[in-house]
């Protein structure tokens, strides 16, 4: 899940904190109540890694000793390695579409005034606010009844129901800060549309474009339900984990696998946010 | 037609139209199939397609279904109560008690943009009878026995949740927060109320909206929620998302899982709508 986060908008000293600052003495008890929160967020995340690190099969205190071979047998897994081919081929495929969708339509929601438009961006963030299960089961039933089978094709479809919301507002916020200026200038120079697309737009809003495919990338990547509803005999990564977390045996594997989802979340979401600042910086 | 593409609207209308017509399809056209299915009736491997409100029938009537879903509400309410009563300080903090506000609401939003499934199986880790938490207290000689009531019940259902949603509920309320006009917060004090007193008087109301933006994000989705009750919720905490999966799956009546799906989306519709009234009145009350 990704949350863009937003810019703080006013500088100023709040009136709050600087009385709290000529009293030393007080006990900051709100930061101290951050700090706990900030314990109870990271905690659950922070001890997937710290435990496939043990040379046991329990998840529980004394540790054992460290150790890497529960990474290590991970290549060893063919099922899970297809899982992981799945994942990457739903990934890139989402975030490509969705992320076109979104361009075109971020695009005429910044640029152009037009009846319905309105409805329009409201529509394009509805799958947002869908509970997932019944867009998952909705989606099942409209498919079979299509005739397509589940599969790779119909996991797709879904993720870019669910990643469309995410390209939108990344793009928007990459046009927003867009100066039409530069387009009209083109104009006068003699560049065609096509041209001025390609030679001034797509160059600006480029940083928004990446930023975009990574996130939806890691929304398709880490999405459960509806894979799990639409991806037939083909699992998903997330599902291949659903599948291993019944067997206490493979424990320690799914943590060295979780682990590695983690750390490629995040670091594709970091990624992503430092695009995102750069396409906000360049405008 | 080239020429309407030429204008303002027509070109703002064919670049919006992919994006809205495919949510637009993908919202419309399963939700009439699902309909449809509502009023026919499974019968071994074929579906009976002779209309009827069999299936409403027995969403009304089966205890089980009303359980779960009375039990659905009731969880997604308390999930939604927690997490914005353990969001808000935060939210508090970060607009008016510090000024690296950036650096915490990147501290704040990392842990999300990992997976919620493997979040969820953390927790599951954590709160299990040798799990971290207990295994980690009776090394330290806090307690003798492992705590029994911590997984496999709604409490545990209603902390996961509350941690997965910890943004969607600081991220609006900050910025409610960050929106009021610090020269009002002045007045109230020159005026002569107490913090406390400004507090419930003046900044509460004032991030009102946010409170009710927060409060929906999380609550709809929570419903139907399905990761959370099966892996923590234990046969306590099942919710009518696991019911309606096994509609679906193992117990393969797809009529009446569709029933159950619409029935707890007008269910989710209802509340949330209730609950924007009851909270919108209520903030201009306090005032």
């Amino acid at each position: 899940m990704s949350t863009p986060v937003s810019e703080p908008l006013n500088k100023p000293l709040s009136a709050a904190a600087s009385k709290s600052r000529r009293r030393p003495l007080r006990f900051p008890w709100l930061l101290a109540y951050a700090i706990g929160y900030l314990i109870f967020l990271y905690l659950p995340v922070l001890l997937l890694p710290l435990f496939s690190f043990n040379d046991g099969t329990i998840v529980a205190f004394p540790m054992k000793g460290f150790t890497l071979k529960w990474y290590a047998q991970l290549g060893e897994q063919d099922t899970l390695l297809q899982a992981m081919v799945n994942s990457l081929i739903v990934g890139a495929v989402t975030a490509l579409v969705a992320t076109s969708l979104g361009l075109f339509a971020a695009r005429a929601f910044v640029r152009y005034r037009f009846k319905g438009r309105e409805l329009s961006e409201g529509l394009v963030m509805l799958p947002l606010v869908i509970p997932g299960i019944i867009v998952a089961s909705s989606m099942l039933v409209l498919f079979i009844s299509l005739g397509l089978k589940p599969s790779l094709t119909t996991v797709i479809l879904g993720h870019v129901f669910v990643a469309l919301p995410f390209a939108v507002s990344i793009m928007k916020s990459a046009f927003d800060d867009f100066d039409q200026s530069l387009e009209e200038a083109a104009f006068d120079l003699g560049e065609s549309v096509i041209g001025t697309f390609r030679r001034v737009t797509l160059p600006i809003v480029a940083p928004g474009i990446v930023a975009s495919l990574l996130v939806t990338f890691t929304v398709s990547f880490d999405e459960f339900v509806l894979a799990f509803f639409l991806s037939g005999n083909q699992p998903t990564l997330p599902v291949y984990i659903w599948s291993q977390i019944r067997f206490p045996a493979k424990l320690p594997n799914t943590l060295a696998l979780g682990s590695l989802l983690l750390l490629a979340s995040v670091l594709l979401l970091l990624t992503a946010e430092y695009f995102r600042r750069r396409s906000a910086k360049s405008a | 037609m080239a020429g309407f593409l030429r204008t303002e609207a027509g070109k703002g209308l064919a670049l919006s139209a992919p994006a809205s017509l495919y949510v637009g399809l993908l919202v419309a056209a399963p939700l009439g199939i699902l309909v449809a299915y509502s009023f026919w009736t499974q019968t071994y491997v074929e579906i009976d397609k002779t209309l009827t409100w069999a299936n409403y029938l027995e969403a009304a009537t089966d205890p089980l279904v009303r359980h779960l879903m009375l039990r659905s509400i009731l969880i997604a309410g308390a999930v939604t109560m927690a997490t914005v009563a353990l969001a808000y300080p935060i939210a508090y903090f970060i607009a008016f008690r510090t000024q690296k506000k950036t650096l915490w609401l990147l501290l704040i939003t990392i842990p999300f943009w990992s997976s919620y499934l493997l979040r969820v199986f953390s927790w599951k880790l954590i709160l299990g009878f040798n799990g971290v938490m207990n295994s980690a207290l009776i090394s330290m000689g806090v307690i003798t026995e492992p705590l029994t009531f911590l997984l496999y019940n709604e409490f545990a259902v209603v902390l996961t949740l509350a941690h997965a949603w910890a943004p969607f509920a600081i991220l609006p309320i900050y910025v409610s927060l960050q929106k009021i006009d610090r020269s009002l917060l002045e007045a109230a004090t020159d005026l002569g109320l107490t913090k406390l007193e400004r507090f419930i008087r003046v900044t509460l109301p004032l991030t009102v909206p946010g409170i009710i933006a927060a409060s929906l994000i999380i609550f709809i989705p929570t419903v139907g929620d399905y990761v959370t009750p099966s892996l923590v919720g234990g046969s306590q905490g099942k919710m009518v998302a696991n019911l309606i999966q096994v509609q679906f799956g193992p117990a393969n009546n797809w009529p009446l899982g569709a029933t159950l799906s619409l029935v707890a989306m007008a269910s989710v519709g209802f509340v949330a709508i209730l609950f924007v009234i009851l909270a919108t009145a209520m903030g201009r009350r306090i005032r």
